[in-house]
């Protein structure tokens, strides 16, 4: 199958996804456990690597900035810019696509080989709807405050790092974090996680709904997902930044 | 009565079911037989939906499957029960979860109501006391049960199983299969097992339709099974030396 007819077939996977739900009960009980295992337990990995990238982000710039005509506030700028821009919306993303595109898809993938897709369809349940909806609805409703907490955490594991390692005074990184605040980047970040919301929940569904064969091609499946999925928001975030910023 | 007539189905261009007609009728065990690769699994999935036959008409009760529009087709999918061979159990539900399942999205029951029919069901199927376990607690025969139980929980007119004893010890399949033909019979549902386990066959095979290549090669029930001379069941039936000698045995008895 090439690429085209790919593309193809996820839009019409999408089209049977985006149907109303046969019960909202059900759809409900399932949205709470998507919310729960695609975002509240990405809450810790997240938060982990933001606070550290965020201090990360700091050091090196203080690092190189080793001019004493640039002044020092400008590490705190240049970490809340970093990480509200990229390092939040897209790399966190990136990370969410390895974690949860695998989950989503081998589990897809797994009641695929298992005949628990085919025990939904003969049951007249709409599987895709019933599956990848609540997935969809969790990851946008989830994701972009999931990123807003990376932004803060980054930021403030940049304050932490400098004051651990004295390589700039806490009174400039507050300074510079506060300088030329543009509430439009922070949209802008929160537009690119809604899409990329979308592609992680979207895209290994794909490759977990249309797996076939055994345990090796679930882990195939998956692996490509994640691939795919990384490539599709790395595409996106250079076609995004261009349309919002360009 | 399930109809089915000239049933075609290829895949790549390879046929795998050349022009099946049959029917199966209300409270009796139905079977479809035949050798790996002979397409009943295929035949199966047509009759089921899962899979859309290239020409032919399967008709439930005068509804022609084939025919529906896809509303109507979940509609009589709801009417529909399947024992998948793996069981096909939810793993993230337990028991009582797992076979609520079909009760949450059909019914208009409250909480109780729904915990009542598990339960009943669970008794019918011998299966106590296991309604907060995980299918990955289970043993194989009992997976099976709980399979058996969510099929017939929603009351269905149709009741599929594919290899519903596959992987069990003999004991067990023995009390499966008389599970099956029991409730088939006390709740006059038209049954429809996909099976290669001979005993399964001799035991409860009231309608038989052995199918070769794709194509209907014989079709009776367990009886006729001893007095046929069609070479096809005759040389895929006692293929074992076992059922050679009790066949010769039987013909004996009859001269």
């Amino acid at each position: 199958m090439n690429y085209i007819e790919h593309v193809g077939k996820y839009f019409l996977m999408l089209k049977q996804v985006f149907k109303k739900p046969q019960k909202w009960s059900v759809f409900k009980e399932m949205l709470f456990r998507e919310i729960e295992d695609l975002g509240l337990k990405s809450l810790g990995i997240i938060a982990f690597i933001s606070f550290f990238v965020g201090g990360v982000v700091a050091i090196q710039t203080a690092l190189n900035v080793d001019s004493p005509f640039i002044p020092k506030y400008l590490i705190g700028f240049a970490t809340k810019r970093s990480m509200i821009l990229e390092f939040a919306p897209t790399f966190m993303c990136v990370i969410l696509a390895g974690k949860v595109g695998s989950y989503i898809s081998s589990s897809i993938g797994t009641m695929r080989v298992t005949e628990q897709i085919d025990a939904l369809e003969v049951m007249g349940i709409n599987s895709l709807n019933y599956l990848v909806l609540p997935k969809i609805i969790a990851t946008l409703f989830f994701y972009p405050l999931l990123i807003l907490l990376a932004m803060f955490l980054g930021i403030y594991g940049g304050y932490v790092a400098g004051t651990l390692t004295d390589l700039f005074y806490s009174e400039d990184y507050i300074y510079g974090i506060q300088l030329d605040f543009k509430p439009y980047f922070v949209q802008y970040a929160l537009i690119k996680t809604l899409v990329f919301a979308f592609v992680i929940a979207t895209i290994p569904a794909y490759h977990g709904y249309y797996v076939k064969g055994g345990s090796l091609e679930v882990g195939r499946a998956s692996t490509q997902a994640v691939v795919w999925t990384s490539v599709v928001i790395i595409l996106l975030n250079y076609f995004l930044t261009q349309m919002l910023l360009g | 009565m399930i109809e089915v007539t000239d049933l075609y189905k290829e895949f790549n261009g390879v046929p795998v079911l050349k022009g099946i007609s049959t029917t199966f009728e209300k409270g009796k065990t139905n079977m479809i037989i035949g050798q790996s690769g002979s397409g009943k699994t295929v035949f199966l999935k047509c009759l089921l939906g899962l899979h859309k036959p290239d020409s032919g008409i399967i008709s439930f009760d005068g509804r022609k499957h084939t025919e529906l529009d896809i509303k109507s087709h979940r509609q009589l999918r709801q009417e529909i029960g399947m024992v998948f061979q793996g069981g096909a159990l939810y793993d993230s539900l337990t028991v009582e979860e797992n076979i609520m399942f079909p009760l949450k999205m059909f019914a208009d029951q409250s909480v109780s109501e729904m915990l009542d029919r598990v339960n009943f069901v669970l008794k019918r199927v011998n299966l106590t006391d296991s309604n907060k376990k995980f299918p990955a607690e289970l043993s194989g025969g009992m997976q099976k049960r709980v399979s058996i139980a969510r099929a017939i929980v929603m009351n269905p007119k149709y009741l599929f199983c594919d290899e519903p004893n596959s992987g069990l010890d003999p004991n067990t399949a023995t009390v499966i299969d008389n599970l099956i033909q029991e409730i088939t019979q006390e709740y006059q549902i038209i049954t429809i097992i996909n099976s290669h386990d001979m005993n399964s066959v001799m035991e409860i095979g009231e309608k038989i339709v052995f199918l070769k290549n794709g194509v209907k090669a014989w079709e009776g029930s367990n009886k006729d099974i001893f007095k046929t001379e069609n070479e096809a069941i005759v040389n895929f039936v006692y293929s074992s030396n076992l059922f050679k000698k009790v066949r010769e045995a039987y013909l004996n008895e009859t001269k």
